[in-house]
């Protein structure tokens, strides 16, 4: 991992990635709909890119679909949620010694073309985990008022624990360089919002985390999966985790050789 | 406190441990498993025979019925079991994960060298 990381850091000049292996990670859950088109863009703005998609244990033809739009496929035996399928995605991208993976979710929300703003800083050595976040920029989102304040409560609360402030906590438009990569593989946290608890784990394992703007789309295919009870469910869950990950035993050793 | 309670509580106490027995016979119990269980009923079955030790207990703690010193053990005791069960599930759940992931990845590098093979031929 270590020879790595010091190639990442050489290879400085803008474009760093151009000679750098990407892994896009896409979990996805019954979405043969869409999963196609939604590769196919990616693959439209960067060939070189390796898609995997994890299926979570879709009972349509997601993992076909993929296949067919020339992804690598994953499909876990049965569900573990969004949580255990990103971590899959994860644990594949560093056993295959990719060395930027980058999360991107089936639905559309995140924009390919702005892959990017979120590699460049992780390809520059910049960052171990760079978050694309929608409050950065200028544009507006129509974002319930109920999840808008969740959000930005989030948002507030990680920014105090990692002690910089951060404004997008759930966005899961992230890169991640191999150093990240093997933490997430290793551990991750499960359930929805995972993306909070994940930057709290990474700050405090020493990653260092760079917020960069991007725009995201309004959803394009299917609902947000999350109704309310269940969100306030993960809500809680959350701000639970987050507190008593401030007191967990650290157990992951990024800096020792494994393989 | 009558003699009834004490025997009525030590029989309770003689059937948890039969059934646990039972159960640790016919393997569908681990012993691992059983062992909590087996000191709950001993202890139950100890402080209702030996009502010495019962009241000394409630007089420490302040309570004036022995026998709801004997229902507090018991709970105490089943609380420890519960939260015993939680953390089994805990690692249960968090290996179940690790081994349906770890399916997964060798299932994909199964296919990948299949591919290989064929295209190789």
């Amino acid at each position: 991992m270590s020879e790595s990381l010091v190639g990442e850091r050489e290879a400085a000049p803008s474009r760093a990635r151009a000679s750098l292996r990407l892994a896009a990670i896409m979990p996805a859950l019954n979405e043969a709909e869409q999963i196609a088109s939604v590769i196919a863009e990616l693959r439209l703005v960067d060939p070189s890119v390796t898609v995997i998609v994890v299926d979570d244990g879709s009972i349509d033809a997601t993992a076909a679909e993929a296949r067919r739009a020339g992804a690598e496929v994953i499909r876990l035996p049965y569900n573990l949620g969004i949580g255990g399928a990103v971590q899959t995605g994860y644990q594949y991208a560093l056993e295959h010694g990719f060395d930027i993976a980058f999360q991107l979710d089936g639905d559309g929300q995140h924009d390919p073309r702005q892959l990017d703003k979120i590699v460049e800083p992780v390809a520059r050595g910049e960052a171990d985990v760079a978050i694309g976040s929608r409050f950065l920029g200028l544009a507006e989102y129509k974002i319930p008022r109920g999840r808008r304040v969740a959000m930005a409560m989030f948002a507030r609360l990680v920014s105090l624990i990692v002690r910089q402030p951060l404004s997008d906590t759930s966005s899961s438009f992230r890169a991640v360089n191999r150093r990240a990569m093997k933490l997430f593989a290793r551990e991750y946290p499960h359930g929805y919002l995972e993306t909070v608890e994940a930057t709290v784990m990474a700050s405090k394992y020493g990653l260092r985390l760079v917020e960069v703007p991007v725009t995201m789309r309004e959803r394009m295919f299917g609902r947000s999966s999350l109704t309310v009870p269940r969100a306030s469910f993960y809500a809680f869950k959350v701000v639970v985790a987050v507190f008593i990950s401030l007191f967990r035993r650290v157990d992951v050793k990024l800096e020792e050789e494994d393989t | 406190m009558t003699i009834r309670v004490s025997l009525v509580a030590a029989g309770a106490a003689l059937a948890l441990l039969a059934v646990i027995f039972e159960l640790i016979r016919s393997r569908r119990l681990q012993e691992r498993y059983a062992l909590l269980w087996l000191l709950t009923g001993v202890v139950i079955l100890v402080l209702a025979l030996w009502r010495g030790a019962l009241s000394t207990l409630s007089d420490a703690v302040g309570i004036h019925y022995p026998p709801s010193a004997l229902f507090v053990v018991g709970s105490a005791f089943i609380l420890v079991v519960l939260l015993h069960y939680s953390t089994v599930i805990s690692e249960l759940s968090e290996r179940n994960t690790t081994l349906a992931q770890r399916l997964a990845l060798l299932e994909k590098r199964l296919e990948e060298e299949g591919l290989q093979e064929t295209s190789s031929r």
